[in-house]
């Protein structure tokens, strides 16, 4: 188990920079998430952290340890590719003990490290075989199992998970929880599902563009982005955004839009206070919205989406498309005007001009 | 060929040329291995025979030894110029080797390496290195980089990765290289003729002694067994690899 501390961390690819002046710090046994969409530098600062890439500048310790241009051997850190990347001429013991073998390790101390992280993925039965004969969430432990024979301080694990069936994934998913949860190790791990992150972390940072647009634990993230991008990434279906003013008048700010008016009663506006006229845009998530209470406007169902166990409802508010969620056999129809009233839970203001939180 | 090699000379004569032999003999097989003149010395060609062994042997372990070395260097460590190294490398394919064989005669001289199996051996895996990085490179260009790189994660330093991860991955392109380089060099006349010398002639040069350069009668049928010998081996390895070939196909299109 380590702590990893990332300070100003800049990497160049191609001539371009992919990640822009980064800090960021792990605590010892902590899982954090880095979420963001493809191309927002994540895998690319997963491949730094291991050394597999030279930064252009800033610095890498592990536990306090600068790491910065140590090769990858010597940072002891195990890492989870995408691919699996498993070695397909040798079985599945040979590819849990190579790591072993090549530093020279005992070879009675290689065989019962190979025995434990075996039985702890359940992979006993399969260690004569060789990568091709197994299926992908096969694959997926033993690509787990190499980092883990290491005993490594750090695990990084890159989309571990985006190759394998819906089903697959989530059960995969809830071992690698119970196996943080038993192991207690350092583990980053690099995703672009926000299930993903909101289940597995104790901390999300979300990434775009280079830079950690926000760090927090995933209530925090969920319930209080810090920006538009966070506020537009978290969340499925996503959240509803309405353009409109600050209006300050006997105590309550109110957001006014075209048609359209909520008072914000306890919501925390950070740094400044509201100004009246302010241009704000307004974040609402499906779940902050009830339909059908004697509520403070109405709209026309322009879609429903059915998801089983509950239903996306689709309508119109002054000009947005927005979406809430009804129970699947009470729900309205397409067509049907409904009353729609916001919920109590803080919604989220964004300031109009940069998207940051207000 | 094998019709005429298996005739005596009495009944070549007499121009029947898609005939079965009257009396099938093997005389002038015993004749071209064993006592044909191949120029001044009447020895047949087994000399060249086992001369061919001795440097399509080295020539085609060191080439390939080499080639996949210097594959797997351009393709995964991209060192500092190694894009520049391979088109030079890539350059080199497409000299012809008759250009280089003067500089190269002058450059081999005073080493001591023109005539000897050690300078003929050297000539080959010179002249082999461009098209031998070529197929490895790319060979290895294609696995997923992330294999390389978890390779390196786990501690595997540069003989390691590649003696054992990347070498059991290429042993498709291994077979192919070795046919390719076996026959090449079996084949190959010029470079035998000037860098081999005396002593180490290989095959296809006695062969050619033996057919060019006659004092008296023409033996037909000497000749004819004597190309059969020289082309038996590259025939060979055609048949036995052929299997190998196949397997090593079918082992690439697998998913790892």
């Amino acid at each position: 188990m380590a702590a990893v501390s990332i300070r100003d961390l800049r990497v160049h690819l191609g001539g371009q920079p992919v990640i822009d002046g980064l800090d960021l710090e792990v605590a010892s046994g902590e899982f954090l998430v880095l979420l963001g969409p493809s191309g927002c530098g994540k895998s690319t600062l997963l491949h730094a952290l291991a050394g597999l890439i030279d930064v252009a500048g800033g610095s890498v310790a592990f536990d306090g340890v600068d790491q910065t241009w140590a090769s990858p051997r010597a940072r002891n850190i195990g890492m989870v590719f995408q691919s699996y990347a498993l070695y397909p001429t040798m079985t599945v013991a040979g590819n849990l003990s190579f790591g072993l073998r090549a530093r020279g390790t005992a070879r009675a101390e290689i065989a019962a490290r190979v025995q434990r992280a075996a039985s702890l993925l359940q992979l006993e039965p399969l260690l004569a075989r060789k990568p091709a004969q197994l299926s992908g969430g096969q694959r997926q432990r033993v690509a787990i199992g190499r980092a883990l024979v290491r005993d490594a301080g750090v695990y990084l694990l890159d989309e571990p998970l985006s190759n394998l069936d819906a089903n697959l994934r989530a059960a995969l998913r809830r071992e690698l929880k119970l196996l943080h949860q038993r192991l207690g190790a350092t583990m980053i791990y690099v995703t672009h599902d926000q299930i993903e992150a909101l289940t597995l972390a104790t901390r999300i940072a979300v990434l775009h563009q280079g830079r950690v647009q926000q760090l927090g634990t995933p209530g925090d993230v969920y319930a209080r982005p810090a920006n538009r991008f966070v506020a537009g990434f978290m969340g499925a279906p996503p959240m509803n955004f309405l353009e409109g003013r600050l209006a300050v008048s006997g105590g309550t700010p109110r957001f006014v839009a075209a048609g359209f008016e909520l008072e914000l009663r306890d919501y925390e506006f950070r740094a400044a206070a509201p100004v009246d006229g302010e241009p704000v845009v307004l974040g609402v998530r499906p779940e902050q919205l009830r339909i059908g209470a004697p509520g403070s406007w109405t709209s026309q169902v322009t879609l429903i989406e059915p998801m089983g166990n509950h239903q996306v409802v689709w309508f119109d508010c002054a000009g947005s498309g927005w979406s809430a969620l009804s129970d699947s056999d009470a729900g309205p129809r397409v067509g049907a005007r409904i009353a729609l009233a916001v919920s109590s839970s803080p919604v989220s203001l964004f300031r109009a001009d940069n998207g940051t939180r207000r | 060929m094998s019709v005429t090699s298996l005739k005596s000379m009495d009944e070549i004569r007499l121009g029947q040329l898609f005939a079965w032999p009257s009396r099938l003999t093997l005389e002038a097989w015993r004749a071209a291995w064993r006592s044909a003149c191949t120029g001044v010395a009447c020895e047949g060609i087994r000399g060249g025979f086992w001369n061919s062994i001795a440097i399509v042997l080295p020539s085609t372990l060191i080439a390939i030894a080499l080639g996949a070395l210097n594959g797997y260097a351009l393709a995964f460590w991209r060192a500092r110029g190694a894009s520049l190294l391979f088109g030079l490398l890539m350059l080199g394919a497409f000299i012809p080797v008759q250009v280089l064989m003067f500089p190269l005669v002058r450059l081999l001289g005073p080493l001591h390496l023109v005539g000897s199996l050690a300078g003929i051996v050297l000539v080959h895996v010179i002249f082999s290195m461009p098209i031998m990085t070529l197929i490895f490179r790319n060979h290895f260009a294609a696995l997923p980089r992330e294999l390389f790189l978890a390779a390196r994660l786990d501690g595997g330093g540069f003989l390691r990765i590649f003696l054992q991860l990347m070498l059991p991955l290429a042993v498709p392109m291994l077979v192919v290289a070795a046919i390719m380089q076996a026959t090449g060099v079996w084949n190959d006349y010029i470079l035998g003729l000037v860098f081999a010398g005396r002593e180490h002639l290989p095959m296809t040069v006695q062969l050619n002694n033996l057919v060019n350069t006659t004092t008296g009668a023409k033996l037909y049928n000497v000749d004819m067994a004597a190309t059969l010998l020289t082309s038996l081996v590259p025939l060979a390895i055609y048949l036995l690899s052929g299997r190998w070939f196949v397997r090593g196909i079918a082992a690439g299109a697998m998913k790892g």
